[in-house]
């Protein structure tokens, strides 16, 4: 009873939680500008089948994306047992699906394997995280607490499975020496390998039966909790995310509204001024940016298959579209409790621009897509960064000397270099 | 064969009562650049040739504004966008052929949401539909035939706008033993002039976009990398210079390529 009554406290708190945590990161999803992304819901939904659920553009790389599947095939269908362990939890129930026979043997049966392939990848992703130099996950934005937080979420994985086969090992043993409180159920075809490392004191296995029930119930709800707070919330967000993807050609970008009225009037006089007040041109501040961008920063799980494929990260420029999407996040998540701590947001002095992402950086970029096309989750960096530049040239006229200079050619030649317009044709004689 | 090529202008076939089925937007680097130009005037060949009615602005084009709109300065790309589209509009103009990936992506995505509605179609494009029909046939003895030929992805082609296959095509029909790049299609690299690139110096770094690109095309063992980019056909030109392989690799664009090999 007292065991429930726990169990209960823990996830209730767990999920209160949660649900702060979510709802604050919804309120500073929604800090951003208004763009419509709610067209074509069916072609929406069948990109995020085939993105998100189906992995679709994991495979450009097809060994890490095998390894991966493991681990998100294996998280998914694992909840399932999740069901059953909180349901046991509540009710003081063991193995309360045990009842569908057959059907039960066969789902521990496959959850063993899963468990036993997010164990494989896990640990594989370690060594490649840390001992084999591997491009993207090198970086300088990869260094302290990025590479931390990495490191424990795939140590925590390889725990909780651990516990789990632990769990399932110490329960066959028990059923096994014919324990009342442990009725035949389930199939181990993998923990029963972990039985040699169990001791025959039936106390001791019972001890260590529950031991790895609690340790990995309770480690399931920490990791719940340590989501807001780490990069892994794609295991979530990836779905909306990919639902709300930009749905036109990769190359067109956005127009700006507010801009076309002011030109229409610069071009014929007559017409009338334009009334709504533009707060700003570009982007300054992630107040700037649309929600889908702040989506997109939240959604990066920082894998680098952006960075890795950035024409300018790869010889050596500063930029890394990896970087934009993290220091987008890290500044949204300074302005949110900003805005918690003081009401509404005071200026504090900093902005996205300059105090996280340098000039160098977003002048470095080609505009040429590869980080947007590389991204397994639809995130597009490339938006953020013509947003930065956009607030450089209209609000601070602040661009390299030479494309003012090509700004200056476009106005009076008609052309990005300088010659006449009246010269433009002369190829046709010669 | 040399063919004596007559351009006309829009404004000439007006002033004689006519309308071109086909605008040819040259673009600033078709126009000014003088090796751009000769893939201005491989097009010009084979338009002649295939009999379209075709006819360039001339001294009224302007540029698209594109450099200006990737480089933020949005308010000169839509006076540049808004001049042309009035232009084009009152020349009744309904179908584009553009010698550029980025005049071609800027009149085909951006120009709609200013007014500006028009069938945009690459070189690529209009040559592989005019191979498919039967007007273009590469002459059978055609210079290229057995030559180890690779293409190169220009970004605003490729992956901003998806075409892929139809400049593949054109090389395909030239019986020679063609290669991809390591990095090709979706996944191809930018020869560093994106983004209005073309117009500055690059950031410090390690070493140049371009020359990391021809360490590709010497990677595919290729003697001629094709182009459909003026701006990449000067990146790549560099490139290959700075590698010191003007010998062994010459850049074309698929446009001199398909007019050589009709012998046009």
């Amino acid at each position: 009873m007292m065991g429930q009554i726990i169990f209960f406290c823990l996830f209730v708190l767990a999920v209160v939680i949660f649900a702060r945590n979510a709802r604050r990161i919804y309120k500073n999803i929604k800090l951003g500008k208004a763009v419509d992304r709610n067209d074509r819901p069916a072609e929406r939904l069948k990109l995020m089948l085939l993105v998100a659920f189906g992995q679709k553009k994991m495979f450009k790389k097809p060994l890490p994306a095998l390894l991966h599947l493991g681990v998100y095939v294996g998280f998914c269908i694992i909840n399932i047992e999740m069901l059953e362990i909180v349901i046991d939890g509540l009710f003081g129930t063991h193995r309360i699906f045990s009842s569908l026979g057959s059907i039960y043997n066969g789902l521990i049966y496959a959850f063993e394997w899963l468990a036993f392939a997010v164990l494989f990848s896990c640990i594989t992703f370690l060594i490649r995280r840390n001992a084999l130099h591997i491009y993207r996950f090198s970086g300088r934005e990869l260094k302290n607490w990025p590479k931390t937080d990495a490191n424990l979420i795939l140590i925590a994985e390889i725990l909780l499975m651990t516990a789990f086969l632990f769990m399932n090992a110490a329960d066959f043993k028990l059923q096994q020496l014919h324990h009342p409180a442990y009725h035949h159920a389930g199939a181990f075809p993998v923990s029963q390998f972990l039985l040699p490392l169990l001791p025959e004191s039936v106390s001791t296995l019972v001890g260590i039966e529950r031991f790895s029930w609690w340790f990995h119930i309770i480690g399931v709800l920490v990791f719940l909790n340590y989501l807001p707070i780490s990069k892994h919330l794609h295991i979530i967000l990836a779905f909306p995310n990919t639902y709300f993807s930009k749905l036109e050609p990769k190359g067109k970008f956005n127009n700006m509204s507010a801009v076309t009225e002011e030109v229409k009037v610069m071009l014929d006089p007559s017409l009338p001024s334009p009334t709504g007040e533009v707060r700003r041109f570009g982007v300054k501040d992630v107040q700037d940016l649309t929600w889908k961008n702040l989506l997109d920063a939240y959604t990066c799980t920082e894998c680098g298959r952006c960075t890795a494929a950035c024409p300018a990260n790869i010889t050596g420029k500063l930029l890394s579209p990896r970087k934009i999407m993290m220091d987008t996040r890290d500044r949204l998540t300074e302005v949110g409790q900003n805005r918690t701590k003081n009401g509404d947001f005071q200026d504090d002095n900093k902005s996205l621009i300059d105090t996280y992402i340098t000039r160098e950086e977003i002048w470095a970029c080609t505009t040429c897509n590869a980080c947007v096309e590389a991204c397994p989750v639809n995130i597009d960096p490339l938006e953020i960064i013509i947003g930065l530049r956009q607030y450089a040239v209209m609000e601070e006229s602040q661009a390299p000397a030479s494309i003012n200079a090509m700004f200056g050619n476009l106005e009076n030649n008609g052309a990005p270099w300088k010659y006449a317009q009246a010269d433009r044709a002369n190829w046709t004689n010669q | 064969m040399e063919t004596t090529l007559h351009i006309p202008t829009v404004a000439e076939m007006t002033a004689k009562g006519e309308r071109p089925d086909l605008l040819f937007w040259v673009g600033c680097a078709g126009s000014f650049d003088e090796r751009a130009q000769r893939i201005t005037k491989s097009i010009c060949k084979i338009l002649q040739h295939v009999g379209i009615k075709y006819a360039i602005l001339g001294t009224e084009e302007n540029c698209t504004g594109d450099p200006a709109k990737r480089a933020g300065n949005e308010f000169l790309f839509q006076m540049q966008a808004m001049m042309n589209i009035e232009l084009l509009n009152g020349y009744e103009i309904t179908k584009i052929v553009t010698a550029c990936p980025h005049c071609f992506n800027t009149l085909k995505n951006e120009y709609p949401n200013l007014g500006g509605t028009f069938e945009v179609i690459h070189h690529t494009q209009l040559i592989q539909s005019l191979i498919v029909e039967g007007k273009l046939k590469p002459a059978d003895g055609n210079e290229f035939k057995g030559k180890r030929i690779t293409y190169h992805d220009p970004c605003y082609l490729g992956r901003a706008n998806e075409v892929y296959e139809a400049p593949r095509q054109l090389l395909e029909v030239l019986d020679a033993d063609l290669v991809e790049l390591k990095r090709c299609k979706s996944n191809g690299l930018c020869c560093g002039a994106g983004g209005a690139q073309m117009f500055k110096e690059p950031e410090r770094g390690k070493k140049d976009v371009n020359v990391e690109r021809v360490e590709d095309v010497i990677e595919s063992k290729a003697t001629i990398v094709a182009a459909a980019c003026p701006f990449c056909m000067t990146m790549l030109r560099d490139g290959v210079k700075a590698k010191e392989k003007e010998q062994e690799i010459q850049v074309l664009d698929i446009a001199e390529i398909t007019a050589k090999a009709n012998n046009l």
